[in-house]
C-alpha cells in the first residue's frame, strides 16, 4: 500500500516524470499549433478585424533576421563549400573519381548543408533573441499590457517575425547555396585544372527544379519552426534575468533539434 | 460624491468572485460594486490577493466562479473581438510602468492611437504630447524607457493609459518603491485625472498614505476576503480587529508618528547589537 509517509517506489517516480515530462512535450506541442493557427487566422482576417498585421513590423523583422545575418551566413557558407571540396575530391581520388566531386558538392550544398546551416545559425541568431525578447517582455507585464491595450499579442509580436522567417530563411539559404558552391568551386577549378566556367556549367547541369526546391523547401518548414520554438519557450519564462538565459538557451537547443528531426523527417518522405 | 452610491451608476460589479490556484483558495466569494466617477481604492497586505483581484477586473485572468461586469458588460462571456472592443474603453497603469523597451516613450504612448484609430502621425504626436503635458512629462517623447526614472516610468505608463481617454482606469500599485515627493506627485496626478477626464478609477495599493489621500471608498482585502468597503472615515473607525492591526503596522506608526518609528527600529538594533 502506498502511504503520504512512505517514498514512492523509484519505478513509479520515473513513471511519473515521464507522464510529466510527455504532457510538457504534448502541451508545447498543441501550443505551437494554436500560435500557427492564429498566426495564419491574423494575417488573412486582420484587416477584418480592423487589427491588420504591420508592413513595417515585417520588414523590420525582415532587417533583422536575413540582411543582418548576411555576412555571417556567407562566411560559414564559404567554408562549408571549401570544406567540401577538400574533403570530396580527398575522398574521390582513391577511386580515381575526383572529377565527379562537383556533382556531389552541388547536390549536398542545395539539399542538405545550406538549409540545415543556414537553419541553425539563423535560431542561434534570431531564434534566440526573438525567445529573449518574448521572455523579458513577459517579465515586464509588456504582454498583458497589449492586451489591455486590445493589441493580440499573436498578431503583434508573432507574425511579424513568423512571415519575416518565411520569406528570410529561404532567401538566406538561395544565398548560402550560391555562397557555398563559389566557395566549392573555387577549390575545385584549382585542384582539378577546370575553369569557373566549366565548373558552373557542370554544376547548372546536374541540378535540377526539384534539387533546389526540396533545399527551399525545407528552409521554409525550418523558418517556422525557428518562431514557433522561440515563442513556445519566451512565454514559458519564469523568474527574472535568470529565467530569461533559461528559455534563451533552451530555444536554441530545442530549434536545433527540431530542425534536425525535421530535416530527418522531410528527407525520409521525399527522397526514398 | 454628493450623490448618494445606489444613483450612481454602476461601472464594475463583481459577483461572488471565487479563484483557486491549483488547490490553493487565493479570493473566497468577492463581492463590490464600483460606480461611475468615484476613485476605488483596493488595500490589502502582501498574499491578500489584491493584485489577483485586478487581473481578474482587467481580464487577464478568469475565476473559478462569479461574474465581473465592467462597464455592462459581462466579461466572462466575451469573444476576443468584444474584449477588444471594452479594452479601448479602459485604461491600465501597471505597477513596472510596462513600457516597451525597444520604443521611444513618445511610440509607447501613441502605440493604442496607431492601432485603434486612422489619425495621421501628426495629429497622433500632438495627443500624445499632450498626455505627457498631463503627466507633467512634456519634452520627453524622444527617450527611451531605460533612460527614464522609477517615477517618470510610472507618469508614463499614465500617459498611455489614458491616450484612448478611457472612462475606467486601473492602476496597479502606483506609489510602490517611490519616495514619498514622487509618490504624492502621482496621487495628485491621479486626482487631476479624474477631475479633468471625469474617469472612474481603481487603485490597487498597499500604501495606507497614498489610499487615505486618493480613495473615494476603500476595500479592504485580507486572505482572499473582504474586511471592509467604506469611505476613508470607516475605514479608519472600524473595530474590525484585522483592519485595525494593518492601520496600525502600517500607518499610525510609520507615517504619523515616524519618529517613533525610528526610535523603536534604533533601540531594537541597539539591543540587538549589544547581545552580540
Amino acid at each position: 500500500m502506498l502511504s503520504p509517509d512512505r517514498p514512492f517506489p523509484l519505478f513509479l517516480q520515473k513513471i511519473e516524470s515521464l507522464g510529466r515530462i510527455s504532457t510538457k512535450w504534448v502541451n508545447s506541442l498543441g501550443f505551437g499549433t494554436s500560435l500557427l493557427y492564429q498566426s495564419v487566422f491574423w494575417i488573412c482576417w486582420g484587416s477584418r478585424r480592423k487589427q491588420q498585421v504591420r508592413l513595417e513590423a515585417i520588414v523590420s523583422q525582415m532587417m533583422e533576421v536575413g540582411i543582418l545575418a548576411l555576412p555571417i551566413v556567407s562566411l560559414v557558407s564559404i567554408t562549408i563549400g571549401l570544406m567540401l571540396a577538400i574533403q570530396g575530391i580527398d575522398a574521390l581520388k582513391d577511386f580515381g573519381a575526383e572529377h565527379q566531386v562537383t556533382y556531389g558538392v552541388a547536390l549536398s550544398v542545395v539539399r542538405e548543408f545550406a538549409p540545415l546551416i543556414t537553419g541553425i545559425l539563423i535560431a542561434g541568431r534570431s531564434g534566440s533573441a526573438f525567445a529573449a525578447r518574448l521572455s523579458t517582455m513577459m517579465i515586464n507585464n509588456e504582454i498583458d499590457a497589449l492586451r489591455v491595450m486590445g493589441i493580440n499579442p499573436v498578431r503583434f509580436l508573432v507574425v511579424p517575425s513568423l512571415v519575416a522567417m518565411m520569406i528570410m530563411v529561404p532567401l538566406l539559404t538561395l544565398w548560402a547555396d550560391i555562397v557555398a558552391l563559389l566557395g566549392a568551386g573555387l577549390y575545385i577549378t584549382t585542384a582539378l585544372g577546370i575553369s569557373m566556367g566549366t565548373y558552373i556549367g557542370q554544376t547548372i547541369a546536374y541540378l535540377g527544379t526539384a534539387d533546389a526546391l526540396h533545399g527551399l523547401g525545407k528552409s521554409f518548414v525550418f523558418g517556422i519552426l525557428i518562431t514557433l520554438v522561440g515563442v513556445i519557450n519566451g512565454s514559458s519564462v519564469t523568474g527574472g534575468a535568470e529565467g530569461v538565459g533559461h528559455v534563451t538557451t533552451r530555444a536554441v537547443v530545442h530549434s536545433i533539434l527540431a530542425l534536425i528531426l525535421a530535416d530527418l523527417l522531410i528527407v525520409f518522405l521525399l527522397t526514398r | 460624491m454628493t450623490m448618494p452610491l445606489s444613483e450612481l451608476e454602476p461601472i464594475i460589479e463583481v459577483i461572488d468572485l471565487t479563484t483557486h490556484y491549483g488547490s490553493r483558495k487565493i479570493l473566497n466569494g468577492i463581492s463590490l460594486t464600483v460606480h461611475k466617477g468615484e476613485v476605488m481604492v483596493i488595500m490589502g497586505g502582501s498574499g491578500s490577493g489584491k493584485s489577483t483581484l485586478l487581473r481578474h477586473l482587467i481580464g487577464l485572468e478568469h475565476p473559478s466562479s462569479g461574474n465581473i461586469k465592467l462597464l455592462g458588460q459581462d466579461i466572462r462571456n466575451m469573444t476576443e473581438h468584444d474584449m477588444t472592443q471594452l479594452y479601448r474603453k479602459v485604461g491600465v497603469a501597471f505597477q513596472s510602468g510596462a513600457l516597451f523597451s525597444s520604443m521611444t516613450v513618445g511610440e509607447n504612448i501613441m502605440l493604442p492611437l496607431r492601432e485603434h484609430t486612422k489619425l495621421d502621425q501628426k495629429t497622433m504626436e500632438i495627443m500624445a504630447r499632450l498626455k505627457l503635458e498631463v503627466v507633467n512629462l512634456a519634452g520627453f517623447e524622444d527617450l527611451m524607457p531605460s533612460e527614464l526614472s522609477g517615477g517618470m516610468l510610472k507618469r508614463a505608463a499614465f500617459a498611455r493609459a489614458v491616450i484612448m481617454d478611457p472612462v475606467l482606469l486601473f492602476c496597479d500599485e502606483p506609489s510602490a518603491g517611490l519616495d514619498p515627493v514622487v509618490s504624492s506627485s502621482l496621487d495628485e496626478l491621479i486626482l487631476r485625472l479624474k477631475d479633468a477626464l471625469d474617469m472612474t478609477i481603481v487603485v490597487v495599493t498597499h500604501e495606507l498614505e497614498s489610499a487615505f489621500r486618493i480613495a473615494d471608498r476603500i476595500t479592504v482585502l485580507d486572505k482572499g476576503d473582504i474586511l471592509t468597503i467604506g469611505t476613508v472615515d470607516d475605514v479608519r473607525a472600524s473595530d474590525n480587529r484585522r483592519i485595525q492591526d494593518l492601520l496600525n503596522r502600517h500607518f499610525e506608526e510609520e507615517i504619523l508618528d515616524p519618529d517613533a518609528y525610528l526610535a523603536r527600529l534604533t533601540g531594537e538594533s541597539e539591543a540587538l547589537f549589544s547581545q552580540v
